[in-house]
């Protein structure tokens, strides 16, 4: 019928949401360049004589947004070790990422990975620091393997608590995170955990056969396999399993899935656990990676995590909890990370400004209805009433 | 019938039928109460020496008497005390009134057996009036994140982007006090910024429909990289311009300052921890006296039924988180102009926003309460600062666990139920 043809049909949900993340990115940029201008007492000051000389504003404004952005450019893609260092941020951000984004997807709101990363960073690094001399294909999956638990078990008691007596995960995973805080300062100031003959909170230097093996002269290092790896176990698990059917039902309807014969609160430990593991491997990717130029990984401080478990959640809500949505978001905001050197030293720019962005982009996602607010045309063009009916008569 | 009604339900009362989810609670109680009591006991036969309390501190005025415990028996006794009411709770004969006493003195029990404990393991005396003015200090911006926090949730609105508000307010308060030399516009714009950030929630959640949870995550990282960015670009650039800035002093009232030990105490306090007394009836009042506030608590419970009976919902939700947000902006202050100087870029805040959620949990979304539970978390706090100077033999980043232990306990039920506004992080949209 002629009709159906002239009636658009609504555009599929992926494409919407695609459109929304992308004018998402575009306005967290837009938004950090303004306060980038903004905030810069010297270009801000060329704006105040704007009317008397506005070329003076544009351009010092234009240079100071230019400069940033190339410089951002060349950190995280202009050459081979830029990718690398893209990735190599990417890696434990993916890993947490996933951690978070499985919890999700159980109707869990998983904010301890910050936790969860540094009890697994801390046991990982312990076992890469007082382990000497076993063999590398030994040593590291033996680090790998106890930093996971360690993680899993940091988050597993989240999930039994939750399940036990129905405390609020949000609530319990903070505390959890702060315990694990304090935990970290107190056994980082004990002398089994510190480097010999220091007394403040570092630790010795990880045997090489506890650090991730690398590309020679890169950072692409196989913790960035390892997270992919985990990305694609987490698909596997969601899509083609009993208990990812049962972790999705329980997500979309707790109440309907123990109708239908999943057992909640099996499904909210276990959850929790495998998140908490995820994001323990995020920790243990963190402690082991191999730096740029020394080739060993970063020793374990108190502060080494950084907020690598808030940035997982941002990694998460970008990657709409998709295994692959948190790869493609985890590259994202890792190449943020790994720009930000070239970016002060290029362009002069603080490099808080990638957290800024950071932020501005998934509060742009989580609202898709505030961007299809600001950005009008983005919106599902409503067929009107009176085309519709004039159509019909035209029909006719 | 040999059984008349009355001796019936008498039989009834003596009994006590308990139901399981309140015996597991006195279990619970029992048991955790009777694991410190062990503890106590153990603690009592480390120390040998005896426990010196002082009740002022060296630069005092007037100097008081320092208390000397002996530190053995003293403990010794309070863990007995302590062990008595676990086991009381344990067996349930003690019901009602005795039970209040109970828990009040297990609680006095532990307070006062390991603090003894602590004089009597160090060499130097433990200072009581420090402890507590150091307490008040903790606990100004938490009385303040537990008022903007108590306003958001009972009128629905979950908030955990406290530690936004915070971070945000502590840095404006900082700039603009640098920038023109006035506390009481530094106090204003810190006000406004947590309203802003405030502004921001009530938006997402109530006109968005954005889970409050996300966007509270999202505030508080927007609030880090905001104040990150700016610090660094503006701030650190131009320290003397923008990054300049001395604290408030400690207001000395006249003649109550002279009281011996309260005075030091109570009176000689910073000017934002007296607003703070002020604040915490003032929201009290608003919400329990009000005709606004128990529109704000009708709609945190149900706001379909506050919209029946013509409640603008929305708006209500709205006012509550924005008046929220100012008092947490005023907190938020206290880290910068209010106690310590200018704003730093190591992170300020250190976390504060999330104990003031703990403690408006802990206290049941009741303002009083959880100002209460706040100067427990701040003495918390300044015990494992105090410690610290001391070199005891417990880690202080244990007594720092405390408060978190204490709201997992809490929010896990196994001390009393704590119950959150019935809608609290539900979207409300007017359907007709």
């Amino acid at each position: 019928m002629s009709v159906d043809a002239k009636v658009k049909a609504p555009r599929p949900a992926w494409v919407q949401s695609t459109i929304i993340t992308i004018a998402s990115l575009i306005l967290a940029f837009i938004v950090g360049a303004i306060v980038m201008v903004a905030s810069d007492a010297e270009v801000a000051g060329k704006w105040a004589y704007f009317f008397a000389q506005p070329g003076d504003a544009l351009s010092a404004s234009w240079d100071k947004i230019a400069s940033t952005f190339y410089a951002m450019w060349v950190g995280s893609m202009g050459s081979w070790v830029a990718i690398t260092n893209t990735t190599a941020e990417a890696a434990p951000l993916i890993a947490a990422g996933l951690g978070v984004a499985v919890a999700f997807r159980a109707g869990l709101f998983n904010i301890g990975g910050q936790g969860q990363a540094m009890l697994g960073a801390l046991t990982a690094a312990y076992i890469g620091f007082t382990l000497k001399g076993l063999p590398i294909f030994l040593h590291l999956p033996l680090a790998i393997l106890v930093g996971v638990i360690a993680g899993g078990i940091w988050g597993g008691i989240v999930g039994l608590l939750k399940a036990r007596t129905g405390a609020h995960e949000v609530i319990l995973t903070i505390m959890m995170n702060y315990i694990a805080g304090s935990l970290l300062a107190y056994l980082m100031m004990q002398t089994a955990f510190q480097t010999p003959g220091r007394t403040d909170p570092i630790s010795p230097v990880l045997e090489w056969t506890a650090t991730m093996p690398r590309l020679d002269g890169t950072r692409l290092h196989l913790g960035f396999f390892l997270a992919i790896l985990a990305a694609v176990g987490v698909w596997w698990l969601l899509e083609r399993t009993k208990f990812g059917v049962h972790l999705k039902a329980v997500g979309l309807n707790p109440n309907a899935a123990a109708t239908a014969g999943a057992s909640v609160p099996n499904v909210t430990l276990l959850t929790m656990a495998l998140a908490g593991g995820l994001a323990g491997l995020g920790g243990v990717i963190t402690v082991t990676a191999p730096d740029l130029l020394t080739g060993s990984p970063p020793q374990m401080t108190g502060t080494i995590i950084g907020t690598l478990g808030f940035d997982a959640i941002t990694v998460a809500l970008l990657g709409r909890s998709r295994p692959l949505g948190v790869v493609f978001a985890g590259l994202l905001f890792g190449a943020l990370k790994a720009s930000r050197r070239t970016m002060v030293v290029m362009a002069g720019t603080p490099d808080k400004l990638t957290d800024l962005i950071q932020a501005l982009i998934v509060l742009f996602v989580a609202a898709p209805a505030f961007v299809a607010w600001l950005l009008p045309f983005l919106r599902e063009r409503k067929v009107k009433k009176h085309e519709v009916q004039s159509a019909k008569v035209a029909a006719a | 019938m040999s059984i008349t009604p009355v001796t019936a339900s008498a039989a009834l009362i003596n009994e006590r039928v308990e139901s399981p989810q309140t015996k597991a609670q006195r279990l619970s109680v029992g048991v955790l109460v009777t694991i410190l009591g062990a503890i106590l006991l153990f603690m009592a036969f480390t120390v040998n020496k005896s426990g010196r309390i002082a009740l002022s501190d060296a630069l005092a005025d007037v100097q008081l008497p320092t208390i000397e415990l002996p530190g053995m028996p003293t403990v010794l006794l309070c863990s007995l005390v302590v062990l008595g009411a676990g086991i009381g709770y344990l067996t349930g004969k003690i019901n009602g009134r005795a039970r209040t006493v109970l828990a009040v003195a297990a609680g006095l029990g532990i307070l006062v057996g390991f603090l003894v404990w602590a004089a009597a393991s160090s060499t130097l005396p433990f200072t009581l009036t420090s402890q507590l003015n150091l307490t008040l200090e903790y606990a100004t911006p938490l009385f303040f994140g537990v008022l903007g926090g108590v306003l958001a949730e009972r009128a629905g609105v979950v908030n955990i982007a406290i530690e936004g508000m915070f971070l945000t307010a502590a840095f404006t308060a900082s700039l603009t006090y640098s920038v023109t030399n006035s506390f009481v516009a530094a106090l204003i714009a810190a006000a406004i910024a947590g309203l802003l950030m405030a502004a921001v929630l009530a938006l997402f959640t109530l006109r968005y429909l954005v889970d409050h949870v996300i966007i509270g995550v999202v505030i508080n990282l927007l609030a880090t990289g905001l104040t990150g960015f700016i610090f660094q670009q503006l701030v650190a650039k131009d320290v003397s311009t923008y990054g300049s800035v001395t604290p408030m002093l400690p207001l000395r009232i006249p003649v109550l300052e002279s009281i011996p030990f309260l005075g030091p105490i109570l009176f000689s306090l910073r000017p934002l921890t007296y607003m703070a007394f002020i604040a915490i009836p003032l929201v009290w009042f608003l919400l329990f006296r009000t005709k606004w506030g128990l529109r704000v608590r009708s709609v945190g419970e149900h706001p379909h039924a506050a919209d029946t009976v013509g409640i603008n919902v929305v708006w209500t939700k709205a006012s509550a988180v924005l008046l929220g947000g100012l008092f947490a902006g005023l907190g938020g202050s206290y880290f910068t102009i209010g106690s310590v100087g200018a704003f730093q870029d190591n992170n300020p805040t250190a976390g504060y926003g999330f104990i003031a959620l703990a403690a408006v949990i802990m206290g049941r979304w009741h303002p009083v309460l959880g100002a209460l539970v706040a100067l427990f978390f701040g003495f918390c706090r300044a015990l494992a600062q105090t410690t610290k100077l001391m070199a005891l033999p417990i880690p202080g980043d244990f007594i720092e666990m405390l408060p978190y232990l204490a709201t997992i306990i809490a929010v896990a039920g196994l001390v009393g139920r704590v119950r959150a506004p019935a809608a609290d992080g539900a979207h409300f949209v007017k359907t007709h």
